[in-house]
């Protein structure tokens, strides 16, 4: 029994090491707070990537570490401020439902630097970040346009939120600016994540006659079903051709790494101001997988919307038109980002009702 | 349209009614294990570490079921041979096996998997309308078939089955009667851990040939519910798995028609129809007692 206890001490011990580790003081400790596991291939998976592209840029200057499946929520702030108390440099949570807990233990570390992912509140020493995944969608949209036989794409989605309802609409103007009566079909699976659910929901939807698939869910799944059935889609969060290398045309994948490591030098060099940053392609926050599995003028297209991105335009620039027929934006007016947070209607020519 | 529906309800049921039939048994022996979920997602990984390792998915479904086994192992040892309490470990195992499960599979995270071939007969797989849903199905669809047909067999038809029956309702007569009741359960334990690890490794290598954390996604959980849909008779669990399956997949077929019916309504369909089955079915009380194992969930401690 004694061994049992002692075992699990060390156990215990080495746990509680794994995560704060010992800080030497000339070394910058950068942390991470992720909402999943880090093996879900996706969201969390990618801010991972991140916090390792640090560990191998900057090499001994800085010690990393992480607390991996935080609960949302108030229980997530223990996490925080322990971070903080074990002598943290910078945090960095990574998900929105830490914008709470994450605020209140900044104001009582005034000398700790936290950033906080996808959120809107901030303070002198909490920033904010986040990534224009719309930027990709549109491109999406257009190589969709281009490559669909039948004109119809199938849109598997999760929840109604502003950045998914972001995603369709970019998705639909970046489509109809090809093929103007370019329809799509959406089905929401109400979960981030359940493989075998997305892989129905793909299956739903091909069988109805759409050609394409784009989502907005973590898994390989849809597309795995796109590579059996010898359709294309695209990949989400990840470059996922490993899994569909006749399907996937390309994948919206969200590189952190960038954002991470220009962050972690500015602790290092005491330039870090409290930022406000939503990047994109050309900060190479949101990456374009490789153009594969489509047509050489389908290619070319893309790239030329990818560079007219990167040269600032907005894929959310005006005439935009509603659902119900209203004009949101006026020729060449471009939507502002708090529109874009706050987005809850469909753009024209999607027929699906936006769960309220 | 039909046959696309009816496919895709086929691999949605299957994982299901693997890991119910499974747990029927167990439960008919007394126990009740809710670890199915902590069961499946070891399976799961498993059957996808030895199918991508050897190249074989055969070998992988052989695997699932083999680390279903033994983590269904650690549950009896702790709950037949300690005697703690049944529901607790029986959580405990979903915790431990959703953990263990994510540390073993780290490193297949983001690797492809090879999916598990499906039966085609020359000509016959073929044939317009049933030979895709007859004779095109994997290996595992069939065995789910074949497990129900042999579990009904064996509990109605056989003395063995009549013993882990005899078990489950009244374990101190069956004792009495110099049954080993701690024997009979193990053994009913080792065959829900190995179907729940067969429900589990056909998520990973038939279903979605990939493995990420906690891809089963609260299926062990289905799974459980649906052994008391059936009201502990196996044919029952065939008809509740593929109903569980068929308003999934439905919902998300009417989602896709555009009816433009609220998608949270139609989510919730699978488990409003079980809970509305429940109902029906305790309505019928003596229907329900006959079949219920009168000792399910009970600690047996032989008093010699």
């Amino acid at each position: 029994m004694k061994k049992l206890a002692l075992l699990a001490g060390t156990a215990l011990a080495l746990a509680i090491g794994a995560v704060s580790g010992a800080s030497a003081a000339d070394k910058l400790k950068a942390c991470w707070v992720y909402t999943g596991p880090i093996g879900d291939f996706g969201y969390s998976y990618q801010h991972d990537q991140g916090r390792l592209a640090v560990e191998k840029e900057l090499g001994d200057k800085v010690e990393t570490a992480y607390v991996e499946n935080v609960a949302e929520g108030p229980d997530a702030e223990r996490v925080f401020e322990r971070f903080a108390r074990e002598g943290c440099g910078i945090v960095f949570g990574t998900s929105f439902g830490f914008m709470d807990p994450e605020l209140k233990v900044a104001k009582k570390f005034p000398d700790v630097k936290f950033e906080h992912a996808t959120g809107y509140k901030s303070a002198p020493n909490m920033g904010l970040y986040n990534a224009r995944f719309y930027e990709g969608r549109y491109i999406l949209g257009q190589i969709a346009a281009k490559e669909s036989k039948k004109g119809l794409a199938g849109y598997i989605v999760s929840f109604p939120i502003p950045e998914v309802v972001m995603g369709i609409n970019a998705f639909m103007l970046g489509a109809q600016s090809i093929n103007p009566d370019f329809k799509i079909k959406i089905v929401w699976v109400n979960s981030w994540f359940d493989p075998g659910k997305e892989a129905d929901a793909a299956k739903a939807l091909f069988d109805q006659g759409a050609d394409i698939i784009v989502q907005h869910t973590d898994s390989t799944a849809a597309i795995q079903v796109a590579e059996e059935r010898g359709l294309k889609g695209f990949g989400q969060s990840s470059d996922m051709i490993k899994f569909a290398p006749k399907a996937q045309m390309t994948a919206i994948v969200d590189d952190w790494g960038p954002h991470y490591i220009k962050s972690v030098k500015a602790v290092l060099d005491g330039t870090w101001k409290a930022g406000d940053v939503w990047e994109g392609i050309k900060d190479g926050t949101v990456h374009m997988a490789d153009y594969t599995n489509m047509a050489d003028e389908t290619k070319k297209l893309a790239e030329e919307t990818e560079a007219k991105i990167v040269g600032g335009w907005n894929p959310f620039t005006g005439p935009i038109v509603d659902q119900d027929g209203k004009e949101r934006y006026a020729a060449g007016v471009v939507a502002p980002d708090g529109d874009l947070l706050g987005m809850n209607w469909y753009v024209k020519g999607i027929d699906d009702k936006l769960p309220q | 349209m039909l046959e696309a529906i009816i496919l895709t309800v086929i691999t949605a049921a299957t994982p299901l009614l693997l890991a119910a039939i499974g747990e029927l048994v167990v439960e008919k022996s007394g126990v009740l294990n809710l670890g199915v979920e902590g069961m499946m997602v070891m399976g799961a990984v498993a059957g996808f570490a030895v199918t991508v390792s050897t190249g074989s998915p055969l070998l992988g479904i052989v695997g699932g079921a083999v680390a279903g086994v033994l983590v269904s192992l650690i549950f009896a040892f702790v709950t037949l041979t300690l005697v703690a309490n049944q529901v607790a470990s029986g959580l405990a195992l979903t915790l431990f096996g959703l953990g263990l499960s994510g540390l073993m599979g780290e490193s297949f995270v983001g690797q492809p998997g090879i999916k598990l071939q499906s039966l085609d007969i020359p000509g016959v797989t073929s044939l317009p309308f049933v030979g895709k849903i007859l004779f095109g199905q994997d290996i595992l669809v069939y065995l789910s078939f074949a497990a129900v047909f042999a579990v009904s067999w064996f509990l109605n038809r056989t003395r063995a089955g009549l013993i882990l029956r005899a078990v489950g309702d009244n374990h101190s007569s069956a004792h009495a009667l110099g049954y080993s009741v701690i024997g009979v359960r193990y053994l009913a334990v080792i065959f829900g851990g190995a179907m729940a690890g067969l429900g589990g490794a056909y998520l990973s290598v038939a279903y979605t040939p990939l493995w990420v954390e906690n891809m089963t996604a609260g299926r062990g959980w289905i799974a459980l519910a649906l052994v008391v849909f059936a009201s502990w008779l196996p044919w029952r669990a065939v008809i509740g798995a593929y109903l569980f399956g068929a308003v999934t997949v439905l919902q998300l077929h009417t989602q896709a028609l555009g009816i433009g019916f609220p998608s949270q309504f139609l989510a919730m369909l699978p488990y409003l129809a079980t809970v509305i089955v429940l109902v029906a079915i305790s309505g019928n009380r003596r229907a329900t007692l006959f079949n219920t194992p009168s000792s399910l969930g009970k600690p047996f401690v032989p008093d010699r």
